[in-house]
């Protein structure tokens, strides 16, 4: 009696999340499939297939600094919140200390919190200062949101990090420096490794923030936005569609290389 | 055990500086100035002016708090549609998937790797006239479709979108965290599965949602790409009205003052919401 039931409900459960995810990569097929046409304007079914816009958009210089202003905010952004982010997490996961509560929930605030204001307060804050806003003071805008994210991903790998492993290294006699290269470090690795990809993704595609902090320097999401709102061209599409793929190298990339090192390490020992 | 050399003692205080110190000059600082500014006389830009209330009163006289009301509508409806469509999924994932769940897990994240206003403009040439919807109907049965881009509701569609990952993961983790024994035993107590779902499930996975619940409304209350992408400027949200004030308009001590309403209502519900959990137990769960 209730076995036909349970297998119903699972069924129905299944096809629910099938059209969930159709409904997720929608958008983005329907991107893939416009960067396709050949004509100047998108007119579905597509009568005329052709990749003259991604030559077109493969050999402008205008895409080619954009993505230059993009990769930078995105390298920098990874290399210092990877950074901020790893003695965050220890602070957040590993160490007790007092105020570690209220550490933790401070840590959450900037990821609790409207992203557009943050862009237009951080505008704000930047006038005050004096400062010329380029893609460095965005640099500073994505590190507000990013690191805490970052430390937070961390600290996730950090909780299952057992405590004695260091003091076993230090009973040994090694020096606290030769403790962290030897061990914090290597059993850490994947959490900073995740940290890092998402760093970068979150950098690299950003726009609420990249919208009010870059000043005249110009980013990939940026650009495509208002070229989005000033009319159709088979170039937002096509560049859509490269951002995407250049996002879809590094998380695959990232995960490859992540494999043959641990893959290496594993045959070392 | 005073002085400054103590206060470092703790290798924990020492790991939290160099955030701590990002956080303090790149989030309280601006935050408190955007407090400043919305004190200042309209129209100047330092903050060295006598204060005065005149943004605040001049937002409830010329009716600019509608945005501020748009924006918490548009953002609760996001966040009831999001767990009535993420639940079962959640729950799936968790429950009825097995080993498929980590591939679908993953299937979910993909799209986050798409800068999100690259996926609003899908839908736009999803939607739009000759896009792919209208373009198949008429093309199959021969049905003009209505508009439905730049409605309010589209705007809402995006919103439910964009921030669905963000309801379904927390929801995920929060079903995980319920003991199979536990709606076991309800069971064979003599519970019906309504009953197992309400007194067993439901209260027991409640971080999960409620983190899901105020993730998504936050960022929906701070959202500003879809009403310019999918709601062709046809819905006003706060973002919006923030935003002209600062650019446009020059005016930034109005902004400012529309920001800390904002801002208000959003960090009342994370304090109150993140007063309630312990975060060493919800992410240090194995």
């Amino acid at each position: 009696m209730s076995d036909s039931n349970y297998s119903v409900r699972h069924i129905l459960i299944g096809v629910w999340t099938a059209a969930v995810l159709m409904f997720v990569f929608l958008p983005s097929a329907t991107i893939l499939i416009a960067s396709m046409t050949a004509s100047r304007y998108f007119q579905f079914p597509i009568t005329a297939f052709g990749f003259d816009w991604w030559s077109k958009t493969f050999n402008s210089l205008e895409v080619r600094s954009l993505a230059y202003t993009s990769l930078s905010i995105a390298v920098v952004v990874t290399l210092i919140a990877v950074v901020l982010g790893f003695f965050g997490a220890l602070a957040f996961a590993r160490y007790d200390w007092r105020g570690r509560k209220l550490y933790q929930k401070f840590i959450l605030l900037p990821i609790f919190f409207p992203q557009s204001v943050l862009g237009l307060a951080l505008l704000l804050w930047f006038n005050a200062l004096g400062f010329t806003l380029s893609w460095k003071t965005a640099v500073l805008a994505h590190l507000v949101w990013i690191a805490p994210v970052v430390t937070l991903v961390m600290a996730i790998q950090v909780y299952s990090f057992d405590p004695s492993l260091e003091e076993a290294a230090t009973d040994l006699g090694a020096s606290r420096w030769q403790t962290f290269r030897e061990v914090t470090l290597p059993v850490l690795m994947p959490g900073i490794f995740s940290g890092s990809l998402f760093a970068f993704l979150l950098s690299w595609g950003n726009f609420p923030l990249s919208l009010f902090t870059t000043g005249a320097d110009n980013t990939l999401p940026k650009y495509l936005y208002a070229k989005m709102v000033a009319g159709y061209t088979p170039g937002v599409p096509v560049l859509g569609t490269i951002s995407t793929a250049a996002a879809a190298i590094v998380l695959f990339g990232g995960y490859l290389a992540m494999l043959l090192l641990t893959r290496n390490r594993k045959a070392a020992l | 055990m005073s002085g400054d050399s103590s206060f470092l003692a703790q290798p924990g205080r020492r790991a939290a500086i160099p955030i701590m110190v990002l956080l303090l000059l790149g989030f309280v600082a601006p935050l408190l100035a955007v407090v400043g500014f919305s004190f200042m006389p309209p129209r100047t830009f330092g903050l060295w002016h006598e204060p005065s209330l005149e943004n605040y009163e001049r937002i409830f006289s010329d009716n600019t708090y509608v945005s501020l009301l748009w924006s918490l509508g548009l953002a609760s409806l996001t966040v009831v549609l999001l767990a009535l469509i993420c639940y079962p999924v959640a729950y799936g994932l968790v429950r009825v998937f097995g080993r498929w769940s980590t591939a679908l897990t993953l299937l979910f994240t993909i799209p986050l790797i798409v800068s999100e206003n690259i996926r609003l403009y899908g839908w736009v040439l999803f939607f739009i006239k000759g896009g792919v919807l209208p373009g198949t109907l008429k093309a199959l049965f021969g049905v003009e479709m209505g508009d439905f881009l730049f409605t309010p509701a589209a705007v809402l569609f995006g919103m439910v979108y964009v921030y669905l990952p963000f309801m379904l993961f927390p929801m995920t983790l929060g079903i995980a965290m319920v003991p199979n024994q536990m709606r076991e035993a309800a069971r064979d107590l003599g519970a019906s599965r309504w009953q197992v779902f309400r007194e067993v499930e439901l209260p027991l996975s409640t971080p999960g949602l409620m983190i899901g619940s105020l993730l998504t409304f936050v960022l929906a209350v701070g959202a500003i790409a879809e009403a310019k992408v999918l709601g062709g400027q046809r819905i006003i949200p706060i973002t919006h009205d923030i935003e002209i004030a600062f650019t446009y308009a020059q005016n930034w001590p109005l902004g400012a003052a529309l920001a800390v309403l904002l801002m208000l209502v959003v960090s009342v519900l994370v304090l109150t919401v993140l007063k309630r959990f312990d975060l060493d137990q919800i992410l240090g769960k194995r």
